[in-house]
This record gives C-alpha cells, structure tokens and sequence, in this order.
C-alpha cells in the first residue's frame, strides 16, 4: 500500500483522538458547557472513509460527529472554541458538539437527532446527481440509527433514485446504554443493505485499511454513477454514551472494553508502520507530538476568546430578504 | 383561462387557485434551473390536486420527481439539496402528512442556519393542502398553520385566492428560508383575476380586502370569503367591517393589525383550524397588549371546535367555520342583537 496513504491514515487518527481525548479533559474539568459525545475507538471509520474523499464530496453525520469534522479536516481552533461556546468557533457558539458544521468542507453538520442527518446527506447526494457533477455524499450513521425510520427512508430514497452516497454504519455495539443485540435481531447490521437494492460490506472497523478499500470501492462506485452502497463498521466506543468514563458503566463489561481496547485502531496501524518500515518509533512520535501541540493551541485559542455578546441571541435566525 | 371585462374595460385574466399555483411553478422553473418539484405523485401524475400537471413533461424527472412515501426523506432531500445550494420545492400533499416529517421541519429545516451559526440559508419551500369540507375525515382534513407557527426558523403562508397564490409562492420559493407553503383544498378551483406575468407578493405583508370602520376581522385562507360573506350581511346591518386577509401567518403583519384595532376598536379574528391555541389566541394577545386601550370589546375568535375533524357532511358542516358563524360572532363582539 502507498506509504503516503498509510501516513495520512496515521494522521488522520492521531488527529481524532487527541482531539477527543482533550476535549473529554476540558469536559471533566467543567471547562466546556452540555454534553459531549466522544468518538474515541472509532478513529479508524471516519478516517479510512474521509481519506478516500475530496473537498467537494458531502459529509452526513451524528451526535458523535467531531472525529467526521477532524478527518474531513477541519479545523482545530474554531472547533475548540464552538465546543467551549465562543464567538469564534465554527457556529459562533450557537451549536456546540451535536451542530458543528463546516460547509466550506462540505461537512454538514453533527445532528442531535439519530438518524436525522440521513435523509440530509440523500438530499445533497440529490443535488449532485442534480447538477452532473461526481461528487459523492457519505453519511455515518450508528447501528442504533438504523432502528429509525429516517434511515430506511433515505436509504430506500437513495437506492430507488439511484443517487451517488456511501452509507456508513458504524456499529459499536451500544445505542446510547442499551446493547445492539436487545434491539436488533440481525448479527449483522450489513444485512439490511440487501433489503435497499445496494451492496454491502462489513469490515473490521479497527483496521483503518480495511475501511479505506471498502470505502474506495463504494466511493468509485457512487462516483462512476452506480448508485448508493452500504458499508458496516464494526467498532466500539471507548467512553460512555457521553462523558468521558470508560469503565464501571452498568450496561457493559469492563472485560468486553478492555478486549476491544486491544486491537486499538492507532496501535494496529503504527504495528504496521513499524514493521513496514513506513514509519520509525521517532516518526510515529513525531507525528503526535506534532497533532498535540496543535490540539494545545486550540485549546489556548478557544480560551482566549471571547463568548458571543448577548446582541447575538436573534441573529441568524432567519436568512434576511437581500433583494 | 377567459378573458373578462372589467369596469374599467381592461381584460382581466382569470385563473383557478390550483392553475396559479402550476403556472407559478412552471414560469418559475423556466427562469431558474435551480428550482426542482419533489414529492408523492407530483410528477407523472402531476400530483393528487393536478398542481403540478405537466412539468414532468416540460422539465424532465430530475426537475419533477416521483418520490417514495416517504416524508422525512422527502423533506431531507430538500433540506440536503438546500444545503447544496439548489432552490428545492417539496410537496407533502395533505396537511396532516407534515406531521410525518416533523423533525425533518421542526429539528433540521428551521434550525439549521441558527446552529451553524448563519453559515448557510435553506432556500426550501414545502407545499402542502390543508383544510376540510371535502368528507377526507380526521387525518386529510387539519389545518395545522399554528404548529409551525410556533416554530423560530419557519415562515408560513396561506394563500386565499389565485392572484395570491401566484405573487406568495414566487416570493416563497425565492426566499431564502424554509417556507411552508398551504394550500386550501376547497379553494383550489375557485377562478379569479390572476395577472399572467410572474410576480411577488413580500413575505409578512396582510392586505385590507375591505375596508371598513367598525369592526377589524382577521381572518386567511378560505375564512377571507367567508368572512366577507358575513362582512357584505352587516354592511347591510349598517356596520362598516374591515377585512384583513394575512395572507403570511409567520412572519405576522403586527402593524396592520394593530393599525386597523386601533381605527375600528373592536376586532374578530377567525379561523378554520381548531379555535384553541390557535393563531387567533395570539393575535387576541397581541391586540390586548398593543391596543388594549382602543377596544370596545373583548377580542372575538372564530374557529373550529375542540374535535378532530369529522368524516360525514352533516357533522362536518357543523363543524367548519362559516359566514353565518362569523356574522353570529361579529354581532356579538359589536353588542348587536
């Protein structure tokens, strides 16, 4: 495999989860309002799939939606600062975790509501297919969302108008408390692709390669005018629904966590790395050192800025009339 | 389409309500390839009320798109294709089905531009055909306007004649925000003067269909003929009743209200959907907060009973809102016996 391919996944990673780690610390510490869905555990999905994207390709996402806004490159800075609520994050505080968009990445938002960005991202893949061009809207969506009707609405739409998106499951076992196999009576949630018209494929969502080459494939088929595909992930989630703890939760085993925690995604690929010589120990803790220094000036930017003024409060409700 | 004479001897085009509505759809279309129809039936069929006869033919299945039953995806479309940068129409067909894709309308459409902080618009306008009369019972028959009402983001208009249909909807689907667009079922053939030319009425603006000096009613949609029904009886009562069509629901045209309470002093608002909590209770609050010393009386409403709408004709005629119900209400809030 191209060695700058394997570098950007590495990156990509890394990205993710310091990105994530520092802010469940800056959460712990009452330094950030609400609440806070972490994506730890799952760097490999949005990273593998994001890395097979360009600029212009759309991107659907969840409640768990920083690690999509990082691997589609966003930026570090103004997602801090919408995290902790201030003027200059991306949404100029107004949407915090669960609304953080970027539309000039064509990242189109984390959503409070399970499922709710699926039929979103249909309607820009519409828009694609609308306007002729190649571009191909992904959705990430988790095993829990596939329970809801918006999904299979979407997915039937997608299907039935044949109309270039990639549906990614990222199945971590858990809708929010509640294992996957209480509310589902399928092992896999690929099955359900079948029931669309799409093809679908499962891989082991903590091998970073493995999403890439399913993502490449499903990507060149939307792409090429083929249609939608439907790719499961199988992952897990490292913390909780929300928050930061990882272990002593009612609902799991910590023996299950520490399984999963095993086969990490980052430790997997840097094994790799290593042996293949892609990457030296010094380079894999470069790279870390790299990505923490720029989640740390993040941090001191989003804290050295200011809160919106009281005067923002009915601004951007609604789009003025301009002509 | 007939030409007729008017007073002043210019012919004077007339058009149903629902070929306004087409027309309107199809000159805008020609004028903007960013503008696309989507929903149940509306293409090869050309939609259950024949709204949008013929554009399939003219604009192809991309422009004109038979989609799934199903609503939040239909709203989503829109909403992702807004996103994109398109200029989407959606058609959820009856009233009642905009229940189906609530949080499509209510959770994404109205709030996305207030959560990503103003870095988008949602140039989206969902049509739909509120309204009984027709026998279509409890679930084809709701005039739900005060929910979206309710919502920050939303804009809502109710046209109550075909030249209104023509001017609201240009200006709905050239805003750029969400607009849900309703039509009224029973209005729907009804022929009155429609300019040919395309044409917008602004957004948040009532109009005087009569004046008059006694009494203001409040009223849009099909309660405006049934209010100047009952406002052409007291005239003849001797009591002057001005009639105010909103034509927009959300935004309200505060001023015109409170301009004309404030010359007449006493006021009935009346509408079609269920009286309680509906758009009449707000614009009584408003009237009392803004014009409180100008009233003779209290406020009058006029709407439907607390019931779900019923299927056969007798009940539903008891049901309705009409002239004879607004005249009854007029006379009482003017302490006429």
């Amino acid at each position: 495999m191209n060695p700058d391919v394997l570098r950007d996944l590495h990156h990509r990673m890394v990205r993710i989860r310091r990105f994530e780690q520092a802010a469940g610390s800056l959460f712990e510490n009452s330094e950030m309002p609400g609440f806070i869905h972490l994506y730890v555990g799952e760097e490999a999905v949005a990273a593998g799939v994001c890395a097979v994207l360009r600029v212009d390709d759309q991107v659907g996402s969840t409640h768990r939606g920083h690690g999509h806004l990082v691997a589609k490159g966003g930026d570090f800075r103004r997602m801090m600062a919408e995290l902790m609520g201030k003027a200059t994050g991306y949404n100029h505080g107004k949407g915090g975790s669960m609304h953080i968009c970027d539309l000039d990445l064509n990242m189109l938002g984390a959503n409070g509501i399970v499922g709710a960005g699926v039929p979103i991202a249909v309607g820009a893949a519409f828009a694609n297919k609308y306007r002729g061009n190649d571009a191909v809207s992904v959705v990430f969506f988790g095993d829990g969302a596939t329970n809801i009707g918006a999904f299979h609405e979407a997915a039937n739409m997608a299907a039935a108008l044949s109309l270039p998106a990639v549906f990614v499951c990222e199945n971590n076992e858990y809708g929010e408390f509640t294992p996957r196999h209480k509310t589902m009576a399928i092992d896999d949630v690929v099955d359900r692709a079948a029931g669309y018209g799409m093809p679908g494929v499962a891989v082991d969502g903590m091998d970073v390669i493995a999403v890439y080459e399913a993502a490449t494939q499903a990507v060149a088929r939307a792409r090429a005018g083929f249609g939608p595909s439907f790719i499961e992930a199988k992952t897990y989630r490292y913390y909780n629904h929300h928050g930061v703890q990882t272990l002593g939760v009612k609902y799991r085993d910590d023996a299950e966590v520490e399984r999963w925690r095993e086969r990490d995604p980052i430790v997997l690929l840097e094994e790799r790395l290593l042996a293949t010589g892609v990457l030296d120990r010094a380079g894999v803790d470069t790279v870390h050192d790299h990505v923490q220094q720029a989640v740390d000036d993040a941090i001191r930017f989003a804290k050295d800025s200011p809160f919106p003024e009281p005067d923002r409060l009915l601004e951007d409700v609604y789009t003025e009339v301009a002509r | 389409m007939t030409a007729t004479e008017t007073t002043d001897g210019v012919d004077v085009r007339e058009l149903s309500y629902v070929a306004a509505f087409t027309e309107t759809m199809r000159q805008i279309m020609q004028a903007d390839p960013d503008v696309f129809v989507a929903g149940e039936d509306v293409g090869a069929s050309g939609g259950v009320f024949g709204s949008f006869t013929g554009l399939q033919e003219e604009f192809g299945e991309m422009r004109s798109v038979d989609t799934p039953i199903s609503e939040q995806a239909i709203v989503g479309l829109g909403i992702g294709a807004a996103v994109s940068g398109l200029r989407p129409v959606v058609d959820l067909m009856f009233m009642d089905f905009v229940l189906v894709a609530m949080d499509q309308i209510v959770n994404q459409a109205a709030k996305l531009k207030y959560m990503f902080g103003g870095n988008t618009s949602l140039p989206l306008t969902i049509t739909t055909n509120a309204g009984a009369g027709l026998s279509a019972a409890a679930q084809h028959s709701q005039s739900l306007e005060a929910l979206l009402c309710h919502v920050p983001g939303l804009k809502v208009v109710m046209p109550s004649n075909a030249h209104d249909v023509k001017g609201l909807l240009a200006a709905s689907i050239r805003d750029d925000n969400p607009v849900v667009f309703v039509k009224h079922k029973r209005l729907l053939g009804q022929r009155s003067p429609c300019p040919e030319e395309l044409f917008e009425i602004p957004l948040g603006v009532a109009n005087v269909v009569r004046p008059g000096s006694d009494l203001t009613v409040v009223t849009y949609g099909r309660m405006v003929g049934e209010s100047l029904k009952a406002a052409g009886q007291l005239g003849d009562d001797g009591l002057e009743v001005e009639v105010i069509d909103l034509r927009t629901l959300q935004p309200l045209d505060h001023e015109t209200i409170i301009d004309s309470v404030k010359r007449t002093n006493q006021c009935v608002v009346v509408h079609e959907a269920v009286r309680f909590g509906g758009l009449g209770a707000e614009i009584a609050s408003q009237i009392q907060e803004h014009a409180f010393d100008y009233l003779d009386a209290p406020v009058g409403r006029v709407g439907a009973p607390f019931s779900p709408v019923p299927f056969t004709p007798t009940l539903e005629k008891a049901y309705v809102p009409d002239a004879a119900r607004i005249a009854e209400q007029i006379r009482s809030t003017a302490g006429m016996r």
